[in-house]
């Protein structure tokens, strides 16, 4: 048993709030007819339904890696009287905690997905001088004594790991038809998609305990150019991304939802000052005033934070800095579809016939405008999102992005740059980053298409 | 059917795209390349193409000081040495002097003294310099005279220079004799205070009478504000015109590395007409300036200076030509390096440079045969280059068979990673603090730095001096006893066992303070960015948590980084020194204490300042290369081991490639004209470009094809839905 | 309406000036006076007096914005601010700190740029929306899934692998355009297809997800309905009626990206060497001259404005129901 001294980041803080107000939102709203009818729509898609799943997955992982503490550690002086217990020097999460097997298994240099050998010749020491060939890995696949013996060792791992997920998902097949059955027997209409959330657990389930088998004693998915576990890097990177996205959304929403609405409805002097300043902000091209921003921050970090903080807490704060930053150049592009789709909105019938009745403007904004402009608004976001996890590997590149520490996407792809480039090429970095990525990216997709249609009342008197 | 217009522009913007491959194949199948980045017209001229990936700063001599610049001046101006071309050890030869000039030494008074007195005795040093008649500059406007005689272009009024754009557009173009007094003058342009010449402050303290004409040039400066300075008015006492070709210069004491920067292009030749010419106001307006357009008397002059784009050298009509050198190594006859011996140079018409700014398409461009020749990213390591049985690199089969030859050669640098003596924690010369430093050192396995990020190319530093420079010394003897052990013949690195007990010895048992129990915490600072510099950084967080120490990278933008540097606010950077001439003084005195970043923002970043090391360093200074100045480098080594003011570092090991197109070529780290030595076959370039760049069509087609087949279905849906649909009632 | 324009042009001059506002204190706080001369004076044997003499040769020894040396209005107008960042406003660019005339440099590099974003903005409108209403056509058959899963991935993938992919396909590998560079007039055609296809392919996935889902927004509408029930076909029903009401989104969006097309890519023109105002403004930045920066800064800002009030007015064209006061 491993205990340790709770340690959490700031933004450890932010998303475990974020998630535990969102969830019981949600569990709140479940308790009205309506919200509960809406759910059970978005649900009823087999590809929403799969994408709900992942991404709850997803989130899971980003939340096991948001919770930080410092192991217990007992310092040995040699003489007992004097050691004594305390915490370690660094913070590690939960989810370190359960990738220590591929955490603690560093190479020197890049090796492929599940090889025995690194993939560029080094000077080897043998008994008869030194040579220039492979070296043999120092983890990866270190138990297999008879280098011909690895394909078989893969497979006898491969399918126990295949049996395993058998045994796990054999009572979740049976809950599975009883959920089935009980649908069957409800009037509620439309179904929920239990088939498309049984098979995408089944897939997860499957890829996880096969993936398990494999990924401590070799590296399932390779080193990077240090030696470091490139399936570690891939998990690490979700909990970056969740939050580079995640909190970006969360500075940027209320500024462009309430300055594009106003300046879109209200016109006249609103709209003036709300145009002034995001024409002067949007007019600055958005790489120099975040690259500015960006530096500026560090500047600021540099002179007031050199003891203080630790190596986490320094890359923690150029993150939140950072999401700061781009939230609040990000807005713009929201803010102006707004306050156009509301200059369309406020000339429509229904508002101007409520204006003249005089209903107050902050009714009619959010009874007749809002509800009009959610679509936009998820779409927006949807977009931005996946944008802003790609934006990062651009910020990277001009030397702006996340703390070069910190573990993310966005880097790993930048170090694809070089890697692409390298003969024979090395491609399992990049298309490691790029399917976790993309999973991401989609699911959010898919489910924002069921959400939509959920939420657009035109589209909803169709059905 | 209204409703295929969409799919008609899809098809037919299919249709123009293998239209517009076909004209890419059939523009192809003439002479010109599809893929062929220059224009067709040059394609057969003894042309030599390269790259350039950072717009040259400055080309005026006085003020360039980047090796970047040297590539181009280097081979247009002419200081009075240059070093030869193949002899190693580097040696000094004449360039436009007559002959290597040997100091005559003074006493306070001024009286010559014998070359053997002692060095307290000697107040100054002087060198008398005799020029070569005959030698001319390149065409320029600077020289063209009215039939009077007076300068054509000094007093230009706007209607004058409506027209031009550069220098070459002016109408008339002249030339004239170098002769000493242009040498005497580009001396004096370093007291120019607005020239901001870099090493303007290192010169003043050695050449008798700089700064007081920097000083006087201040004075008229602020007294008369409007005044042009006439540099002809103003005399330097230290740098005497004897005759037409002769001139002396007079500097301080004894400072035998002079001639070396005889050799660089500061001190090269800059006629008098024109600095007048460029210093002009409505020429700088147009961005005409001697920054932009040099005036030598080189092999080659600047053609084209378009660094958005391009640099275009081409042959200086002028050039008096220079015989190929006729004496070299056994070694360089073998290698074809003395075939053209004696031949007049230059070989090649033109140079065309071409910005890229990204090391990718430099490499892809240079297997085309569109570079002639390229260095190697670690990332194209393994495609280029093989290792023998006897660890001896060669060219894989691959490029072997495309006729791609290597080069390989240690450069004359030193890349370190220092510690800042003053930082309380790893500075300071207390015994704890030099284990710490120790433990350190052994941690950070740079052999292991090479080989990931180097591919193995270079020698980890057990001294400041790289090889090739006096002083240097290998095998058992050179190893650094701190840090290795000497095992079967090859240096060992000391193991992290004996790193963690200096650790102990310091006072940080486990990474820890030993009282307080806060973890030790060691920052970097650095101003890399970009994939290569997150890798390393990575690596070096490994090392340090070897010996359980933290290190956390500090990075910030260049200037903030050079900023901290010369404030003495890093704990440990990475920084390197390239030799500016080949003598250990131009390394040790990187760790002299007058020279330190703080206060005096020196070269010694480090901060290193020992009592005993500068007075050796005083010591040796000044003597010739011998066995007494060996004994008292090694004294400085075993002081600079035990202190650790660089916790380690590496000689780089430059590699290569060339063309089977271009010969006489040899690897020079100090040489800079070394582009009129070069021979280009233009005939085999053409023929391998046409051969190696043939245009591949049908993948095109075929991608075009499986479109279109994937758009029948579609077609089909499409049909359906208009026709069959109940609300698709047709009008 | 002339009034508006009026009102608009007279606006712009305030934005202005906040620009200048911002990335003057942006820079300087990076960037001091101090910064710049030690950049430009090198690495190598710089002293604290010449950074000073520096300093005062650039004028940059004045203070930022309000100068306690001075009386009456010399107290601003003899300060950074005014001297450098407030004659911007007459056109005049100024010289960059190694005392290139920056105008000059801006006109030299907007012709590579534009060379690029022109056929990038042309083709890409063409091809987005070609390809968005067909989506929008075979809108929940397969098709519009493959479509929309393929506009995901594509979206997912770093704009600098596409660069890299291209130039490896169409250069390295099938020979049939440089890898790199630029050249001006008729046979600059094959510098510019890499970069522009590997554009139009970089973007194609986030714009047809983009136009798709506003098109789909439109095709529910009661209109298009009404559209349907008066027997229009359905091709019909996409071009008259749906591309019609789609133009007002579809406008915002293009025009903000005109000044950016303008300024040029920061990465393509890199990896491409194409020498333009995207690399002359990133070569700006990490060279830290603050004149070129500021200069590229305020045209981009000059630019915006321009196309903002060319989208109102073009608001006006396209749909009546849109009145400007």
């Amino acid at each position: 048993m491993i205990s340790g001294q709770l340690a959490l980041l700031i933004s450890d803080y932010l998303i475990w709030s974020l998630t535990l107000i969102g969830g019981a939102t949600l569990l709140l709203g479940l308790r009205n007819r309506l919200q509960r009818e809406r759910w059970r729509m978005i649900l009823s898609r087999p590809p929403a339904m799969a994408a709900f799943i992942l991404l709850l997955v997803y989130l899971l992982i980003a939340l096991l890696d948001s919770t930080h503490f410092r192991p217990l550690e007992i310092r040995q002086t040699g003489d007992p009287a004097t050691s004594s217990k305390q915490y370690g020097t660094t913070e590690i999460s939960l989810l370190d905690l359960l990738l220590n097997r591929i955490r603690l298994t560093d190479e020197r240099s890049y090796s492929a997905p599940l090889a025995l050998y690194g993939y560029s010749k080094e000077q080897v020491v043998t008994t008869t001088g030194n040579r220039r060939d492979y070296p043999r890995l120092k983890y990866g696949g270190a138990h297999v004594t008879d280098p011909a013996n690895r394909n078989r060792d893969l497979l006898t791992r491969g399918s126990r790991g295949f049996g395993i997920a058998l045994l796990i998902l054999l009572p979740v097949f049976l809950l599975y038809r009883l959920m089935v059955r009980a649908s069957r027997l409800s009037e509620n209409n439309p179904r929920i998609a239990w088939a498309a959330a049984f098979a995408t657990l089944a897939g997860l389930v499957l890829i996880g305990a096969v993936g398990y088998q494999l990924a401590g004693p070799y590296h399932l998915l390779g080193t990077d150019k240090v030696g470091q576990d490139v399936l570690y890097l891939g998990l690490k990177s979700i909990r970056t991304g969740m939050l580079i996205g995640v909190l970006t959304l969360l500075v940027m929403l209320p500024f462009a939802l309430i300055l594009g609405t106003a300046a879109g409805y209200f016109g006249g002097r609103i709209d003036d000052a709300v145009q002034y300043l995001y024409t002067t902000l949007s007019s600055i091209p958005g790489v120099l005033l975040i690259a500015a921003a960006v530096l500026s921050v560090n500047l600021y970090l540099d002179q007031n934070l050199t003891e203080v903080a630790s190596l986490q807490q320094r890359a923690d704060l150029r993150l939140l800095l950072l999401t700061a930053i781009l939230g609040l150049t990000g807005w713009i592009g929201l803010c102006r579809l707004l306050r156009a789709e509301s200059l369309k909105l406020r000339e429509l019938d229904y508002v101007t016939a409520a204006r003249a009745f005089g209903v107050a403007d902050v009714r009619i904004l959010i009874r007749h405008l809002l509800p009009n402009l959610g679509h936009l608004v998820l779409i927006t976001v949807v977009i931005d999102f996946s944008g802003l996890v790609l934006a990062e590997a651009v910020l990277s590149y001009v030397g702006v992005g996340v703390d070069p520490s910190m573990i993310s996407w966005g880097n790993m792809i930048n170090s694809a740059r070089l890697e692409l480039a390298r003969e024979p090429l090395v491609w399992w970095s990049l298309a490691t980053a790029f399917a976790l990525m993309f999973t991401l990216v989609l699911c959010a997709n898919l489910f924002a298409d069921a959400v939509r249609d959920a939420l657009d009342p035109r589209l909803r008197g169709r059905q | 059917m209204p409703c295929n217009k969409q799919l008609v522009s899809k098809k037919s913007f299919l249709v123009s795209l293998v239209a517009l491959s076909g004209l890419l194949f059939f523009g192809g199948c003439g002479q010109q390349l599809p893929n062929n980045p220059y224009p067709d017209s040059v394609a057969n001229e003894k042309v030599l193409y390269s790259s350039f990936a950072e717009r040259p700063k400055h080309l005026d001599p006085a003020v360039s000081y980047a090796s970047n610049e040297y590539a181009f001046i280097g081979q247009i101006y002419e200081p009075p040495l240059h070093y030869h071309y193949l002899k190693r050890p580097y040696s000094l030869e004449p360039l436009t002097a007559t002959a290597v000039p040997e100091p005559v030494f003074l006493d306070a008074s001024g009286q010559p003294l014998s070359s053997d007195s002692p060095a307290e005795k000697i107040a100054f040093s002087r060198y008398g310099i005799d020029i070569q008649p005959g030698i001319r500059y390149q065409p320029h406007p600077a020289f063209a005279k009215t039939p009077e005689g007076d300068p054509r272009y000094l007093n230009l009024r706007p209607e004058d220079i409506a027209q031009i754009d550069t220098p070459a557009d002016f109408t008339h173009q002249d030339t004239r004799e170098l002769v000493a007094a242009d040498y005497v003058h580009q001396i004096k342009r370093f007291a120019l205070p607005d020239l901001h010449s870099p090493i303007a402050g290192f010169l003043g303290e050695m050449i008798v009478g700089l700064n007081e004409l920097s000083s006087a040039l201040k004075k008229t400066m602020v007294e008369q504000p409007d005044v042009t300075i006439d540099l002809a008015d103003y005399p330097l006492s230290g740098v005497r015109l004897i005759n037409r070709y002769r001139y002396e210069i007079t500097i301080r004491g004894v400072y035998p590395q002079f001639i070396y920067w005889l050799a660089m292009p500061f001190f090269s030749p800059m006629p008098a007409e024109v600095t007048h010419f460029y210093n002009q106001p409505l020429l700088q307006e147009k961005n005409i300036t001697l920054d932009w357009f040099p005036v030598g008397t080189g092999a080659y002059l600047l053609e084209e200076n378009n660094p958005n784009r391009r640099m275009v050298l081409s042959r200086n009509p002028n050039f008096r030509g220079i015989p190929y050198p006729s004496s070299g190594t056994e070694e360089d006859r073998q290698a074809g390096l003395l075939a053209d011996a004696g031949k007049t140079m230059p070989f090649i018409d033109r140079a065309i440079f071409s910005l890229e700014k990204e090391s990718i398409p430099v490499w892809n461009k240079f297997l085309q045969g569109y570079y002639d020749r390229s260095g190697i990213g670690s990332d194209s390591f393994d495609q280029a280059i093989q290792f023998g049985d006897g660890l001896d690199a060669s060219v894989t089969k691959a490029l072997r068979e495309k006729g791609i030859a290597l080069q390989s050669s240690i450069a004359a640098s030193t890349i370190y990673l220092g510690f800042n003596l003053l930082d309380p924690v790893v500075g300071g010369y207390s015994e704890s603090q030099q284990k710490l430093r120790q433990a350190i050192a052994i941690a950070i396995d740079m052999e292991e730095y090479i080989a990931i990020f180097r591919n193995g190319r270079g020698i980890a530093m057990h001294s400041p001096l790289p090889p090739g420079i006096f002083g240097f010394k290998e095998g058992e003897l050179g190893i650094n006893p701190l840090v290795y052990d000497w095992h079967k013949g090859t240096a060992t690195r000391k193991s992290i066992a004996a790193a963690r007990q200096l650790l102990v010895d310091a006072g940080y048992p486990a990474g820890r303070h030993h009282e307080t129990g806060v973890p030790l915490t060691v920052h970097f600072d650095t101003a890399a960015s970009g994939p290569d510099a997150k890798a390393f950084l990575d690596w070096l967080r490994k090392q340090f948590a070897k010996i359980n120490i933290q290190m956390v990278a500090r990075s910030t933008d260049y200037n903030r980084f050079q900023d901290k540097v010369r404030s003495g606010q890093v704990q440990m950077y990475l920084w390197g020194w390239n030799a500016d001439y080949p003598d250990p003084e131009n390394f040790m005195f990187l760790l002299y204490g007058p020279n330190s970043q703080v206060p005096d923002h020196g070269e010694n970043s480090s901060n290193f300042q020992l009592a005993e090391f500068d007075q050796l360093f005083e010591q040796m200074r000044n003597l010739p290369n011998g066995a007494k100045r060996q004994a008292l480098i090694d004294e400085m080594v075993v002081l600079f081991r035990q202190q650790v003011p660089w916790a380690g570092g590496f000689h780089p090991q430059n590699f290569t490639l060339h063309h089977s197109w271009i010969s006489n070529l040899k690897p020079s780290h100090l040489a800079h004209d070394t582009l009129q030595y070069q021979r280009i076959d233009p005939e085999l370039r053409d023929r391998l470009r046409q051969a190696w760049n043939r245009p591949v069509i049908w993948p095109l087609v075929v991608i075009a094809v499986i479109v279109i087949l994937l758009l029948l279905p579609a077609l089909y849906l499409a049909w359906r839905r208009e026709f069959r649909l109940p609300h698709g009632n047709r009008q | 309406m002339t009034a508006y324009l009026l009102r608009r042009l007279l606006y712009s001059a305030p934005i202005l000036l906040g620009v200048n506002l911002i990335t003057f204190s942006l820079f300087f706080i990076v960037n001091s006076p101090d910064d710049m001369a030690h950049k430009h004076l090198g690495d190598k044997r710089v002293t604290t007096e010449m950074v000073e003499k520096w300093k005062q040769d650039h004028g940059y020894d004045r203070p930022l914005i309000y100068a306690d040396d001075r009386r009456g209005i010399a107290r601003f107008s003899d300060t950074l601010f005014a001297r450098h960042s407030l004659r911007l406003f007459l056109l005049d660019f100024g010289r960059a700190d190694d005392g290139r005339d920056i105008g000059a440099d801006i006109r030299q590099r907007m012709g590579p740029s534009l060379a690029i974003a022109i056929p990038h903005l042309l083709i890409g409108l063409l091809v987005y929306i070609t390809v968005s209403l067909i989506l929008t056509f075979f809108r929940a058959t397969y098709i519009d899934f493959i479509g929309v899963f393929t506009a995901v991935a594509l979206m997912s993938i770093s704009a600098m692998f596409y660069i890299i992919a291209g130039q490896f396909l169409l250069g390295k590998l099938l020979h049939l355009t440089p890898i790199s560079g630029y050249l001006g007039g008729l046979d600059g055609f094959r510098f510019l297809v890499t970069p522009v296809l590997v554009g139009l392919i970089a973007g194609l996935g986030s714009s047809v997800r983009w136009y798709r889902t506003l098109f789909l927004e439109e095709i529910e509408k009661d209109y298009i309905r009404s559209a349907r029930a008066r027997g229009l076909g359905e091709s019909g029903v996409l071009f008259r009626h749906l591309l019609r009401n789609a133009l007002i989104p579809i406008l915002t969006g293009v025009v903000v990206i005109i000044p950016t097309l303008f300024m040029g890519s920061l990465i393509t023109e890199s990896f491409f060497s194409i020498p333009g105002l995207g690399s002359y403004t990133i070569d700006a930045i990490q060279a830290q001259d603050f004149a070129i920066v500021r200069a590229m800064v305020f045209l981009g800002a000059l630019l915006y404005i321009g196309g903002l009030i060319l989208t109102d007015l073009s608001y006006v064209l396209v749909d009546p129901r849109v009145r400007l006061e």
